[in-house]
């Protein structure tokens, strides 16, 4: 076993830790490429009609396959949540044959009590980033700033989770929520039994630590010699500096808490705590269909909309942070 | 004593109780659930009565379980057909995306779109989608060109396929973004090289593009292996396993051991069964792969 995380961590390394950029360059921007990168046509392959063409005809291709399969089904959703049943039943591709129907939004937000799972969401949400956060932030500080002389074991062992595939501890986790040694509390049905394990994200803690690893430490000795206690170091001196990565983490940790299913429907029975992702498949059948459709617009709306809003931060932080969290 | 006051006056306190929410969070539910498993597998628990010692009992009843092999044959199933409909696909996006000159945002924003649907919105639209009668969603489309209607989540022999390409919708933007990416990674000048002897734009992606990504394209194959092995929320919502047990997945025999039937017991002696084989796996194909992956 040791054998495997010492050779997985070794391959993987690589991977987080070369794009997480030091503070001072901005990050690229994703505008058109400039002069001076290549890709794999070179200027000459593209100077000849038909390379250029045909490199036209493919990206054509992609654009509309990516905007069918990307857009189709959400813009489908968008229309079939303000149609009613029988037209979705019955022509599911024609655009309003009876008209529009916008009551569907006001009756599953008012009636089938969308409004009220959806702040459910918001506060599950919520809660889970600013722990997440928490645990990263003050964790990835001492690791990487503070470094006392048991840091690499922490580290070490904060690592090791990583390589846990996360179905080992459900039935664990669940029991241990159930009742938590030492102070012998249960959290079933306490939203802090969503908070809290989604505070235990080894992926957070490393890029976290890892990206302050990498912020210049002759600004701590001058903050220590201008008298700064730990804590002022950390509040005034490292965060404000560490914004990009807190970003990254932001975004992530509160949409994958949005998206977490399993989890919040084991430890959240009660209903009337439920957040929309366990409410939904539950109500599916209470409902009717087209008020059911447009509680699955509002259930997906505020993701894309955070997701159109910070976009940069979400496509940088995918091609470092997807690949860990599998 | 005075050791201590040192400690104390050196920062040492201030730095362990910053450290206090990472200890506290991992030490709860992280390290301790971790160990627990292993404990419990050896366990009869039941919430009602003290935990009692079954040595290897719930690893028998697990593997004796008539589920127990369907369960793993669908879970390899989905794994594979995971990999021949989510592998390629991004691979080839990703290449032709990264020689665009403009608008690259765009096509990264509408791959990465679905990626942002919650599991549960999507794996339910899709749920209705896959309608089976003439007016379904798809066998409307399909109708169009004179295909089916088809059956799709109804039939067992076709269910499967259909949540894998739910899965494979909701999740290939994410492969996309990171092949895109590393592929920002490729040196200019090897393409340079390959053009003075000769190569055309196929031996330059075959013999140039390819080989510079095998890091990544080694790492996010077994970590999309893992993944797929823990799939859940696709089997459960979409057809709860069935039709005919069809899509019976470890993960949701081990969710129903624990939350439906109150083994606790068998839950975890199978988490860990599935835990060491990803292990055993993830070990044996780093061996396999590292004479390729040393770049």
């Amino acid at each position: 076993m040791s054998d495997t995380v010492k050779d997985e961590v070794r391959v993987t390394t690589p991977a987080p830790a070369a794009p997480v950029p030091a503070p001072a360059p901005r990050p690229r921007r994703r505008g058109p490429d400039t002069a001076g990168e290549r890709g794999i046509l070179s200027e000459f392959d593209w100077g000849r009609a038909g390379t250029r063409w045909g490199m036209r005809v493919a990206q054509g291709l992609v654009l509309v396959l990516l905007a069918v399969a990307s857009l189709g089904p959400i813009l489908w959703l968008a229309r079939a949540s303000v149609s009613t049943t029988q037209d979705t039943l019955r022509t599911p591709m024609a655009f309003w044959p009876s008209g529009i129907d916008w009551a569907n939004l006001s009756t599953a937000w008012n009636q089938a009590q969308i409004s009220h799972y959806f702040t459910n969401t918001v506060w599950v949400a919520l809660g889970s980033w600013f722990v997440q956060l928490l645990v990263a932030t003050t964790g990835g500080y001492v690791l990487a700033v503070l470094r006392p002389r048991y840091a690499p074991v922490v580290t070490a062992a904060v690592l090791a989770t990583l390589f846990i595939p996360g179905v080992v501890v459900l039935v664990p986790l669940f029991l241990t929520v159930l009742d938590l040694p030492v102070v012998n509390a249960s959290l079933l049905n306490t939203y802090w039994a969503v908070w809290l394990p989604a505070g235990a994200n080894a992926f957070n803690v490393l890029l976290v630590k890892r990206f302050m690893d990498g912020l210049p430490r002759d600004v701590y000795e001058a903050a220590r010699m201008d008298g700064a206690g730990p804590l002022r170091m950390l509040w005034s001196v490292v965060l404000p500096m560490s914004k990009p990565i807190l970003g990254v983490v932001s975004i992530f940790a509160f949409l994958n808490a949005w998206k977490d299913f399993l989890w919040p429907q084991i430890v959240l029975p009660e209903p009337t705590l439920q957040p929309l992702s366990v409410r939904l498949p539950l109500i599916r059948d209470t409902v009717e269909l087209d008020v059911f459709l447009a509680a699955l617009l509002i259930s997906m709306a505020l993701p894309i909309v955070i997701f159109l809003v910070f976009q940069r931060l979400f496509l940088r932080g995918a091609g470092l942070g997807g690949a860990v969290k599998g | 004593m005075n050791a201590t006051i040192r400690w104390v006056r050196g920062g040492g306190l201030s730095t362990l109780l910053l450290l206090l929410p990472l200890l506290l969070v991992f030490g709860y539910f992280a390290w301790f659930p971790i160990g627990r498993a292993v404990v419990m597998s050896f366990q009869e628990t039941n919430l009602v009565t003290d935990p009692a010692w079954v040595g290897l009992d719930n690893f028998r009843q697990v593997l004796e379980d008539p589920l127990f092999w369907t369960s793993v044959r669908n879970t390899l199933y989905f794994t594979g057909l995971a990999l021949l409909f989510g592998y390629p696909v991004p691979l080839v996006l990703a290449v032709v995306m990264s020689e665009l000159r403009r608008g690259k945002g765009l096509y990264s924003a509408l791959a990465y779109l679905p990626v942002v649907v919650p599991p549960v919105v999507a794996v339910l639209l899709w749920r209705f989608f896959y309608d089976a009668s003439q007016t379904g969603v798809f066998n409307t489309i399909l109708g169009w060109v004179g295909l089916g209607p088809f059956s799709w989540i109804q039939e067992a022999s076709s269910a499967m396929p259909s949540l894998v390409l739910q899965a494979t919708w909701a999740n290939a933007g994410a492969t996309v973004l990171i092949y895109l990416a590393a592929l920002t990674g490729v040196r200019g000048d090897l393409y340079d090289a390959a053009e003075v002897d000769g190569a055309g734009l196929w031996r330059k992606v075959w013999h140039v593009t390819l080989p510079q990504l095998r890091g990544v394209l080694l790492i996010t194959l077994i970590l999309q292996v893992i993944a797929t092995f823990q799939v859940f929320t696709e089997p459960y919502l979409m057809t709860n396993g069935g039709p005919q047990n069809a899509t019976v997945t470890v993960l949701l025999q081990i969710y129903n051991y624990a939350f439906r039937f109150g083994d606790y017991g068998a839950a975890t002696a199978l988490s860990v069964l599935l835990a060491l084989f990803l292990a055993v796996m993830s070990a044996v194909y780093f061996r396999l792969t590292r004479s390729w992956s040393t770049t």
